[in-house]
């Protein structure tokens, strides 16, 4: 294949809201940016995204997903930062810790991209109902929910009139409210936990239309002929094991499935960067950079953030992390101080921390718990919470001049006050 | 006599604390469970007259995407959303469309406008 070559200081991959504040910061910083995305357009899933509760923290203002992308294609255009839409990446190449290749086709051609650092922020990719144990017939009328709303909010075409919805998370639930106010009849919101799993007011959809919640339920079996017919839902136990004789049949035509996030990182794994199972995506330091030198992570293809405001952060730092390494030949720490999970905290990241910048501690808990405290032992650091919860994920700074107490670990863990 | 007790988390602050409004024959007699006066506001409107913005997407001719999503630049009653989301599926605009454009001014005669919140392009 005859590519041409290309040659850039900082290749991001990927134009959702993490990619999008990653090539900015990166072009105002002076660097030489290219941004590749697969899909038609920029703007990641924002552009379907038509509800409000995009940019509080950012802009400090409330927009909707579109409204929130725009402004930052805006900045890219204004920049003149080189794109590529419709851009498939085939391949990471780690050339060198200062040296990386990206392969990618789009209709203009093939390329091979030569680059000092790589900013990764392809984002997460939706769970399927096998994935989430539902058997049955293979039928038309099942969709994830970013596939129903790419269909409503971008295409104009309703996937279905009687809607069974699977999981309770934000975006099973904003799901909910666009069928009901399209007028299709949401039937019931199955959720496997024993409680709710997105933020209160959108748990508060469900009052709004007087959808009625399955807790502690779930679906598994789907019927039909030629689309979907009916779906069979069974009761769980704590242990979530299905308890036989509670099951029941709800009528409907269509299945939303929105079960949960996964981090992309397809093509990171191949190059020996390093995965945590508690995230499901990469290792990396405070910098955001990975196990491999010079290649960051940004939203949720690091971890599953539940605001854009943080993913457009995490793409910032990304970006001041490429700056870096690409000014220092590499970043820079003596030693690194590890962030250790205790009581209570499912997932922490950073992993590492170098005790030189001030740092945003992103976590999430177990379960929940109420009049806690959030405690740093090995540096005397408590703040107290009301309430912590699994569906909402704690944004924790720590001061440089703290981190730096540490020897070579922090724990994070939530106790009773 | 007819009392209702209606439970709700309240959403203006992240504390969420669970208010309970007890509602006696339309009227509202006791709100239990809110920490602030904030709260305890949002409560008495959520029972008197819920309000919310409403988002949809509009039909477009002539763009580069098939439709422009839009929102009401202020909450609306409740009981009005139907009324207007029946009006909002019969209307198609023409490309170009810019954010912030306004679709509709005073639609059904309420305080507010319908505005575009994504930009379609002219193909
Ligand atoms: S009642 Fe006050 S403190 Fe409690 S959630 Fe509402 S605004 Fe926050």
């Amino acid at each position: 294949m005859n590519s041409t070559i290309l040659q850039y200081d900082v290749v991001v991959i990927g134009g959702g809201p993490a990619g999008l504040a990653a090539a900015v910061k990166a072009k105002e910083y002076g660097l030489n940016v290219l941004l590749l995305d697969e899909n038609d357009y920029l703007g990641g899933i924002l552009p379907q995204c038509i509800h409000p509760g995009f940019g509080i923290h950012y802009f400090r203002e409330e927009l909707t997903g579109p409204e929130f992308s725009h402004r930052f294609m805006q900045r890219v255009k204004d920049l003149k930062i080189d794109y590529f839409v419709k851009a498939r990446v085939l391949e990471i190449k780690n050339y060198s810790d200062l040296e990386k290749i990206v392969v990618f086709t789009s209709p203009e051609g093939a390329f091979e991209v030569w680059t000092k650092a790589i900013i990764y922020a392809t984002g997460a990719r939706e769970r399927h109902a096998f994935e989430i144990g539902i058997v049955g017939d293979r039928v038309a009328g099942i969709y994830t929910a970013g596939e129903a709303q790419t269909l409503m909010d971008i295409y104009g075409v309703m996937p279905g009139k009687e809607v069974v919805i699977v999981g309770s998370g934000d975006v099973g639930l904003i799901m909910a409210r666009r069928f009901a106010l399209e007028g299709a009849k949401v039937k019931a919101v199955i959720e496997l936990m024993p409680y709710p799993g997105g933020l209160a007011r959108n748990v508060m959809i469900l009052r709004d239309f007087s959808i009625p919640l399955y807790l502690s339920h779930k679906v598994v079996e789907v019927r039909g002929k030629k689309r979907v017919e009916k779906v069979k839902v069974m009761k769980v136990d704590e242990n979530l094991r299905e308890i036989p004789g509670t099951e029941f049949w709800i009528k409907c035509d269509t299945m939303i499935i929105s079960a949960g996030l996964i981090p992309q990182v397809k093509l990171l794994t191949g190059i020996g960067v390093e995965i945590d199972p508690a995230t499901g995506g990469p290792v990396v330091n405070d910098l955001l950079e990975t196990t491999v030198p010079g290649i960051f992570v940004a939203g949720n293809s690091l971890l599953i953030n539940d605001l854009v405001d943080y993913v457009a952060e995490q793409g910032e730092l990304a970006a001041y992390g490429a700056k870096l390494f690409i000014e220092n030949g590499g970043i820079p720490a003596e030693k690194w101080i590890k962030l250790e999970k205790g009581n209570n905290i499912r997932l922490a990241v950073p992993h590492y921390l170098s005790g030189k910048r001030d740092v945003y501690i992103y976590a999430r808990v177990k379960k929940p718990m109420e009049n806690v405290v959030l405690n740093f032992p090995e540096i005397d650091k408590k703040i107290r919470l009301p309430v912590v919860r699994p569906a909402e994920m704690l944004r924790i700074r720590l001061r440089k001049e703290e981190i730096a107490k540490a020897k070579d670990k922090i724990t994070m863990e939530v106790i009773q006050q | 006599m007819t009392v209702e007790v209606y439970k709700f988390t309240c959403i203006i602050c992240p504390l969420s604390c669970d208010i309970e409004v007890e509602v006696e024959n339309g009227e509202i007699k006791e709100i239990k469970g809110y920490t602030c006066p904030r709260g305890k506001e949002w409560a008495i409107e959520e029972i008197t007259n819920p309000k919310r913005v409403v988002m949809s997407v509009i039909k477009v001719k002539n763009g580069n995407m098939p439709t422009v999503s839009v929102k009401t630049t202020k909450p609306i009653p409740k009981t009005k959303i139907p009324e207007l989301m029946k009006l909002l599926a019969e209307i198609e605009v023409e490309a170009p469309i810019k954010v912030g454009q306004i679709i509709l001014e005073n639609p059904l005669g309420l305080d507010t406008k319908i505005v575009a919140t994504r930009e379609v392009e002219k193909v």
